[in-house]
């Protein structure tokens, strides 16, 4: 009966047949045509969170900062002041695949209005990017487009790209990773909600207008992408118009001071369909759209295509009625359309009119909440030989070293974050390059943010669980070394198709390794976003690659310190005793050319406590100097910290590998002026936090000596390090 | 006095141009609208950085085809100091108020980063109050601004002491490794004959407090305000 | 070496902003303009054996096949 009715309309609009089901279950009739369309996009993985979502509530979402957290458009939580900070990453994989430029910019331009939609002014982006070798020419072309891309949009809408990270990895080579992710600011009384309410209400639609852009770009965006198939799906891309999207802040900001606006949303993924739709299903209300009011660019649009154009620089507002001339002239003064297009309704449904007809009328908690599958689930079948500590052939320390500077992973990316605005806005007061970007809340000095982003698939792909934590709190501590507390958290989840029991398991597993060390941190998850389905043709899938942005608090702009080495004379410290492992590191990657072996355990309460105290180190003023050990461990971490700073070491160190090299949570290397070091030992001492003096920052060479050993281990001039380090070029 | 910031659309630096005039240094800040035809009781205006327009077709040219360029020509006819930062230098240009075009940088990337520029003029209300050969950081952050003008321009704009500023290193030499772009001559900024209109491509505004790595910039918008305050009531004369 | 002419356009309904952008600066002038779109042309020196791919290098690298049409004149027409 119903199987064979709901295979019609449903089935042709790209719904499984067990969706088609689901469809006719709930509305009790098979759906038209148009529905089905809306459908199918709404309930595709990109939309609809079907395979996800049943896990995603296994990550903590509260904190007594919290003012909105996951189901809006993005997370807001509070900083102080009377302000609050919105944040959200997202990814833009496929799109980026197909055309890069485009893909990333478009990417860019999406996160800026989910920030805005919160009521919030974007301050700043960072970008989270993965591309396999950048000797071969497709990687590189992948690359090239991608930063011209985000450079092009971010640097014309005058949001600082303020940081991020890019990591080169062979599993990348055909399916890139542009994870984009913004932050803005807004008062915490003025925040602005996505629920559609108050029937009578107008919808006013706003921005550019209306063409066939991406239509069905949800639904691309969860296939797995083949060549043949790249053919069909050109008319799937959408451009960016960055100047479009800048009056689209200026003229939104107004349009909140004038008053009126009730909710708003972005049109973005399944365009008009999915705005109306969530806003609609949120606020427990109907909509009526009337789709001949839809301001259009390109003559003779069928009604679908209206209804699920992915055109940018659009937005769906909910208005009284008495204030929608003064909010439409906003608009308007700054060059953009504004047109009534529908009503809000009490009857929770959604009707849409075309040429005076009704052409679909749904209840929108259909169309915005697509089942949730639960997928079966299994551990890779290699996992514990995964585990088996690795073999690593003896090599030359300083040899490695170099080495280990010169891997994509670690070498400078100057010449990429060149290319982004980092400036605009005059709020920059830590540049990228350093651990965490630093800006200033301009509207409650003394106030400012910290922003990082982190992943690292290494770890994750030997032991989901231990790496979705790591990177949280390697994270976390980035911002510590920027006298920063997390308090907001936002992830991308990239990993391949769900319906791989293996895939499904590493992503389950990710999920409760970041909810752990989210916990310890006592950072609520305030959204995010997952990408499925990053496989090439042949089903080779990406390695799990979760990355996490994390947003920071510095009570006082002024007090946060360099990753440098500082002064001459400085004593140089390692704080905390994490535990470091070769198991999966960049270390045994790079002299056994695979990262076996299985990382670090987090134990993120230890971490927590490293991390704090180095906060608060820096906070107090007492160090000169903060950089966590990351990718290479300790002897890059002191690496780096002589680059940045123009100064040379002098530090006694075992010279086992894992000392030098082992990666793990919580450490830090810190310099210390001579008459601070008594209160930064008291200091420490008082947490419980362990730490060592290693030696002091001399000369203009890096010196590694073991313990007792008159002859350095590792010896190497830093201009030669500089020279090993030099920039990736993009 | 008061100081007015022109909005173009797709500007991105006013609002910090706003900021620096206002909370920096204390002054009467009076945003411009692009559609504007009427400049009174500004003193001094700045056409700020961003992406006017898109800065589709070139850099600036929609820009200076706006409503209110008629009355900041006749703002600068009349002597009034205009001070033009990134997009706001290639705004001049293109509305000829300066010489020269600003050409796509030599890397054929956008650049964000610190410059030095050295002073080559004081004979300009934002330079009145400099030394020759001072040397200020600030930062740049285009990807067109690269100086080109024809020999015979370059030669007589050097000869009446009109270029105003050129990239140097940090010790104030103007070596090749300094400049940044490609612009002849290092020429980081230019005046008019009168020296009170005056384009620069990096970013003082974004170089105006310790906090953000540099207080150099704040020196220019300081000079302005000192010469102003020096020439009242008179209404014209530039400092040559 | 005989020169070829490689005109890229995008194709009919993509969103061309710098187009619009200079539909409205004529009009700013005061020229009751209809319509603008911006193109690419490029000028390539082909050697007669390369002459028959000069298409597939358009389609491969000089215009984006997503989102742009090109057209190839004769080295006669360039002339």
């Amino acid at each position: 009966m119903s199987a064979v009715r709901a295979a019609g309309a449903a089935t042709r609009a790209g719904l499984s047949a067990r969706d088609a089901a689901e469809v006719y279950a709930r509305l009790g009739r098979e759906p038209n045509a148009v529905e089905a369309r809306m459908l199918a996009v709404m309930w595709s993985e990109h939309c609809g969170y079907k395979h996800s979502k049943t896990a995603l509530r296994r990550l903590p979402g509260r904190s007594p900062r919290v003012v909105s957290g996951p189901g809006e458009n993005a997370g807001v939580v509070a900083i102080g002041g009377g302000w609050a900070l919105a944040f959200k990453m997202e990814s833009h994989n496929h799109p980026s695949a197909v055309d890069p430029y485009n893909g990333a910019a478009t990417g860019i331009g999406g996160i800026i209005r989910d920030i805005l939609a919160m009521g919030a002014r974007p301050v700043a982006l960072l970008d989270s990017l993965r591309f396999g070798p950048l000797d071969e020419p497709r990687p590189r072309r992948l690359a090239a487009g991608v930063v011209a891309g985000i450079a092009g949009y971010g640097n014309a809408i005058g949001v600082p790209t303020v940081g991020g990270e890019l990591r080169i990895d062979p599993c990348y080579r055909d399916i890139p990773l542009v994870n984009v992710a913004c932050l803005g600011l807004v008062r915490a009384d003025r925040v602005v909600t996505a629920a559609a309410s108050g029937p009578g209400n107008v919808v006013l639609y706003v921005g550019a207008r209306t063409g066939r852009d991406g239509i069905g770009g949800a639904a691309f965006a969860s296939a797995e992408l083949d060549e043949t198939q790249a053919a069909a799906d050109r008319a799937s891309v959408q451009m960016g118009d960055p100047f479009a999207g800048k009056l689209l802040i200026e003229a939104t900001l107004q349009a909140l001071e004038a008053g009126g606006v009730v909710a708003m949303q972005d049109m973005g993924a399944a365009g008009l369909t999915c705005a109306a739709s969530e806003m609609a299903s949120r606020g427990g209300v109907g909509m009526t759209l009337d789709l001949d009011r839809v301001p259009l660019r390109e003559p003779a649009m069928r009604p679908e295509e209206i209804l699920l154009s992915e055109s940018q620089e659009r937005m769906l507002l909910v208005v009284a009625p008495a204030a929608a001339a003064t909010v439409a002239a906003i608009y308007r003064r700054w060059g953009l359309t504004a047109e009534v297009v529908g009503t809000v309704t009490a009857d929770r449904r959604l009707r849409v009119l075309a040429g005076g007809r009704v052409i679909a009328d749904l209840p929108p908690d259909v169309l915005a909440d697509a089942p949730a599958y639960d997928p079966p689930s299994e551990p890779p079948a290699d996992l514990h030989e995964r585990w088996r500590p690795p073999v690593l052939p003896e090599v030359d320390p300083t040899d490695v070293l170099l080495r280990l500077l010169a891997h994509p992973d670690v070498a400078g990316k100057r010449a990429v974050y060149q290319q982004y605005d980092h400036s605009v806005g005059i709020r920059t007061v830590v540049r990228p390059g350093d651990d965490a970007a630093v800006l200033r809340v301009l509207e409650a000095p003394p106030l400012g943010v910290a922003l990082v982003a982190d992943g690292n698939a290494r770890w994750c792909a030997a032991d989901p669980r231990r790496g979705g934590a790591l990177v949280v709190l390697e994270a976390a501590a980035n911002l510590a070394c920027v006298g920063a507390e997390p308090v907001a958290v936002t992830d991308c989840l990239n990993f391949g198709s769900p319906e791989r029991p293996a895939v499904y398991w590493t992503f389950v597993e990710t999920i409760e390794g970041i909810a752990e060390a989210c916990r310890a941190l006592d950072a609520p998850v305030v959204g995010g976003n997952v990408s499925f389905y990053n496989e090439a043709e042949g089903g080779r899938a990406i390695a799990p690659t979760p990355v996490v942005g994390l947003a920071g608090v510095v009570p006082d702009v002024a007090r946060t310190v360099p990753a440098g080495f500082q002064r001459a004379g400085d004593l140089i410290a390692v704080v905390g005793d994490g535990e470091a492992s070769l198991g999966a590191s960049l270390y045994a990657q790079v002299v056994a050319g695979r990262a076996r072996g299985r990382p670090a355990d987090p134990a993120p309460a230890r971490a927590v406590a490293a991390i704090a105290c180095v906060r608060d180190a820096v906070r107090q003023g007492v160090l000169a100097s903060a950089h966590d050990c990351a990718d290479g461990g300790l002897a890059v971490a002191l690496a780096e910290a002589c680059m940045a700073g123009g100064h040379g070491a002098a530090v006694t160190l075992p010279a086992g590998p894992t000392t030098l090299f082992g990666e793990g949570p919580g450490r830090f290397v810190v310099s210390i002026s001579p008459p601070q070091y008594g209160v930064f030992e008291a200091l420490a001492r008082a947490r419980g936090v362990p730490f060592c003096a290693l030696g002091r920052v001399e000369g203009d060479r890096l010196r590694l000596t073991p313990p007792g050993a008159r002859a350095a281990a590792v010896e190497v001039p830093v201009d030669a390090l500089r020279a090993a380090w030099t920039s990736l070029e993009v | 006095m008061t100081w007015g910031v022109v909005v173009f659309p797709g500007a991105n630096c006013d609002r910090d141009c706003v900021h620096v005039l206002r909370a920096v240094l204390g002054a009467d800040v009076a945003e411009v609208w692009h559609a504007d035809r009427s400049l009174d009781g500004i003193d001094a205006l700045v056409l700020p950085g961003g992406f006017s327009y898109g800065d589709y077709l070139r850099s600036g040219a929609v820009a200076a085809t706006a409503a209110v360029m008629p009355a900041v020509r006749a703002f600068a006819a009349s002597g009034g100091p205009v001070l033009g930062i990134c997009n706001g230098f290639q705004i001049l240009t293109e509305a000829r108020l300066l010489p020269g075009v600003l050409m796509r940088n030599r890397s054929l990337r956008f650049q964000c980063h610190p410059v030095w520029v050295r002073v080559e003029s004081t004979a300009t209300p934002f330079t009145a109050g400099l030394r020759l050969g001072d040397v200020l950081e600030m930062p740049i952050a285009h990807g067109e601004g690269a100086y080109l003008a024809p020999p015979e321009t370059l030669d007589a704009l050097e000869a009446a002491g009109r270029v105003v500023f050129r990239y140097c290193d940090a010790r104030g030499r103007v070596v090749a490794s300094a400049n940044p772009n490609g612009s002849a001559a290092a020429i980081a900024g230019v005046a008019n004959a009168a020296g009170t209109v005056v384009g620069l491509m990096p970013h003082p505004e974004r170089a105006s407090e310790a906090l953000l790595g540099s207080a150099d910039g704040r020196r220019l918008f300081e000079s302005a305000a000192a010469w102003l305050a020096a020439r009242r009531p008179a209404t014209s004369g530039a400092a040559r | 070496m005989p020169t070829v002419r490689v005109t890229v356009m995008l194709k009919p309904g993509v969103l061309d902003a710098p187009g619009q952008a200079i539909l409205a600066g004529l009009r700013a002038l005061g020229y009751p303009v209809e319509g603008a779109r911006v193109g690419k042309v490029v000028e390539l020196a082909v050697p007669e054996a390369l002459r028959a791919r000069v298409d597939e290098m358009c389609e491969r690298f000089l215009a984006n096949p997503l989102i742009e049409t090109w057209t190839v004149e004769e080295p006669e027409a360039v002339r």
